[in-house]
């Protein structure tokens, strides 16, 4: 492999890793604060992508009115969801806290295949991210970089907020302790809704990026980035903000790397992070920077 | 005394099914014939599901991908060469498959057994930990499995599915293969097998710090089902005569996870009831997918209407009616007499019949 095709490859394989990283994020704090896999995460990706669909094609908005308006929609629905499906859910045992989030999954897919029909529809991007880039002899599509930049900047942020803030404290003491954080006074009912919205507002940038990347929706889009990013969530470490980034980046290198030297195995691309994952359990169960936990009785 | 009339009410009432069924199989018409046997494979799905989740609390959500395994596995084996020949137009079919034909009942089996095997390469690492690794495990499970059925052409040709696979399955094959399914997953609840299998749902480390070894009766609880849902898995296959990797989405999973939790988490008798059931009003709900014409007036079908509607009742179960139709109780016949003994008094019995 020459070193421009390298570069190549490795651009594309660091965009991927950045949308992995962006929604596992939403994964991880839910899983952090809830130690619940939220089922429904990826249909968020998908919802994102699918209003970015209509803002544009039916209602002819420019861009940079669609992407904020598809993320507060995505956000809403997310906060939706806690509230009624996961919340009052909270005190039973944790099978049914499963069981409620294949439900809302099952629901939102079925509610989107009615709503947005079954048909797959061709996402068009907007001009600036589908322009072409020289940089040196590495030739790149725009949205290469766009989206590697706007995952650093989404991640810094959110670095920023669970470290600097009150919330990002209050969200820290809930994932180490629920019930010792409502008894100093933090309200808890309050702070897992913001890191849903976040959680959520993430998963919708992610999905905007991530038809801009494929531009083709369908309503069970969403389960293939939803599971995958899950996987990057666990092999950085389940429940750590900055194992979910580094899992997304490794996996996303990978997964295009593993292609572009044996490209006789491009079939089977799909199914390696699930193969990654078995080895992972096997092997490093609490993913690159878990932390072994102490199993409470 | 007891033990011993329910035993015979048992037999007689198995015996009157069975003759049930044999005339059923005789006289009725084919499309009702259809719903039931239907009924009675997603039936099984629900009781193996059941088996791992309800009764060892253990979320796996595999079931897509052992029915996968199941289905092309005795597909393959009960098709004749020359169905296959015809089949495996783009690549040949590899030769060790090519002249197997076997009957029926065998090739379910071994469907079964190389269902467990497979299933086990995800099941061993899954369950050797304690946590919530098994459901994400056994969904990408699922994953690779459509992905290998869709590259592996010689072995499975693909996308293209296999096409004429013959109808071996009616209506005395799936229920008997239910109720053979039914048996084997009561009697192992019901043995000291069973009980650690609760505490393991009730507690991981209570039970663990009682003596009980979690892996052996999880990986207990996920062969059983596992062997099952590959079984259930070829009878749909033999029943449906065509099937490609589409067939078994993970939206599979799902629907089985709504139709045991409807049916109850632990109950056996609920899993069969809410299988039927479900099968047999997505069949009534079928209308508001097509046109409707009234004279002049055309009302458009909805099509996927009938999945949203089941998805709305699931979750209405799941948050307000978490016990589903029959909580963990049985059907059992000492509770049928004292529900007819006492018909008004049994809502402060409810639960307590066991």
């Amino acid at each position: 492999m020459t070193f421009e095709a390298f570069m190549q490859n490795l651009m594309n394989g660091v965009s991927l890793g950045s949308l992995y990283a962006m929604i596992a994020i939403g994964y991880t704090m839910v899983y952090g604060i809830l130690r619940l896999i939220n089922f429904a995460h990826g249909d968020l990706v998908m919802l994102g992508a699918y209003w970015v669909f209509y803002g544009v094609a039916i209602f002819q908005l420019p861009w940079w009115v669609t992407f904020p308006i598809a993320i507060l929609l995505t956000t809403l629905v997310g906060i939706i969801i806690e509230r009624s499906a996961y919340k009052p859910l909270r005190n039973y045992p944790r099978i049914n806290l499963f069981a409620a989030a294949v439900g809302v999954s099952f629901l939102l897919e079925n509610l989107a295949i009615v709503i947005f029909g079954g048909r797959p529809k061709a996402f068009s991007r907007p001009g600036f991210l589908d322009s072409q880039i020289k940089i040196g002899n590495v030739t790149l599509v725009s949205y290469t970089l766009i989206i590697i930049v706007t995952a650093i900047i989404l991640c810094a942020l959110l670095i920023y907020i669970i470290n600097r803030t009150k919330v990002g404290m209050a969200m820290r003491a809930i994932s180490k302790d629920l019930e010792t954080t409502s008894l100093m006074g933090i309200n808890i009912n309050h702070i897992i809704t913001i890191a849903f919205a976040i959680g959520s507002a993430l998963a919708a940038a992610g999905g905007i990026l991530w038809a801009v990347k494929f531009p083709q929706l369908n309503p069970l889009m969403g389960m293939a980035p939803g599971l995958k990013a899950f996987i990057a969530a666990v092999l950085g470490g389940i429940g750590n903000v900055w194992g979910a980034m580094i899992g997304g980046l490794l996996l996303g290198v990978v997964e295009i790397m593993l292609v572009a030297l044996f490209p006789t195995m491009a079939g089977y691309r799909d199914a390696f992070a699930y193969a990654i994952l078995i080895l992972l359990l096997l092997f490093k169960p609490t993913g690159i920077m878990g932390e072994v936990q102490a199993e409470k009785v | 005394m007891a033990a011993k009339r329910n035993l015979y009410l048992t037999l007689v009432a198995i015996t009157v099914v069975a003759i049930l069924l044999w005339f059923a199989q005789e006289n009725l018409n084919p499309y009702y014939q259809r719903i039931l046997t239907l009924s009675a494979i997603y039936s099984m799905f629900a009781v193996t599901f059941n088996l791992i989740f309800g009764y060892t609390g253990q979320f796996s959500l595999g079931h897509a991908g052992f029915a996968a395994v199941g289905a092309y596995v005795t597909a393959l084996l009960t098709m004749s060469p020359a169905q296959k020949v015809a089949n495996f137009f783009l690549q040949p079919i590899v030769p060790f498959l090519r002249d197997v034909e076997l009957p029926f009942l065998p090739a379910l089996l071994i469907g079964g057994f190389v269902t467990v095997l497979v299933s086990l390469i995800v099941g061993v690492p899954a369950l050797r930990l304690r946590g919530d690794y098994l459901a994400i495990a056994t969904l990408g499970f699922s994953e690779i499995i459509r992905v290998l059925l869709v590259n592996l052409q010689p072995l499975t040709n693909g996308a293209l599915g296999l096409k004429g696979i013959p109808s071996n399955t009616n209506l005395l094959y799936a229920w008997g293969m239910l109720g053979f399914c039914v048996f084997v997953c009561k009697r192992l609840v019901d043995s000291s097998y069973g009980r650690a299998m609760k505490s393991v749902r009730d507690d991981e480390v209570a039970a663990e710090a009682l003596g009980v070894n979690l892996f052996k009766h999880k990986i207990l609880a996920y062969i059983v089902s596992s062997f099952f849902a590959g079984i259930a898995g070829g009878l749909l296959a033999n029943l449906i005569s065509t099937i490609d990797p589409k067939v078994f989405y993970y939206t599979l999973a799902y629907q089985i996870v709504g139709i045991t939790v409807m049916g109850g988490m632990g109950s056996l008798t609920g899993s069969i009831i809410s299988a039927s059931l479900y099968t047999i009003f997505l069949e009534l709900l079928r209308p508001i997918e097509s046109q409707i014409n009234i004279g002049s007036l055309q009302i458009p079908g909805i099509p996927g209407m009938r999945m949203v509607i089941f998805s709305v009742l699931l979750l209405v179960v799941i948050l307000f009616y978490r016990k589903g139709l029959m909580g963990d109780t049985e059907f059992t016949w000492d509770a049928l007499f004292r529900f007819l003994r006492k018909p008004k008094g049994r809502n402060d019995q409810e639960g307590k019949v066991a």
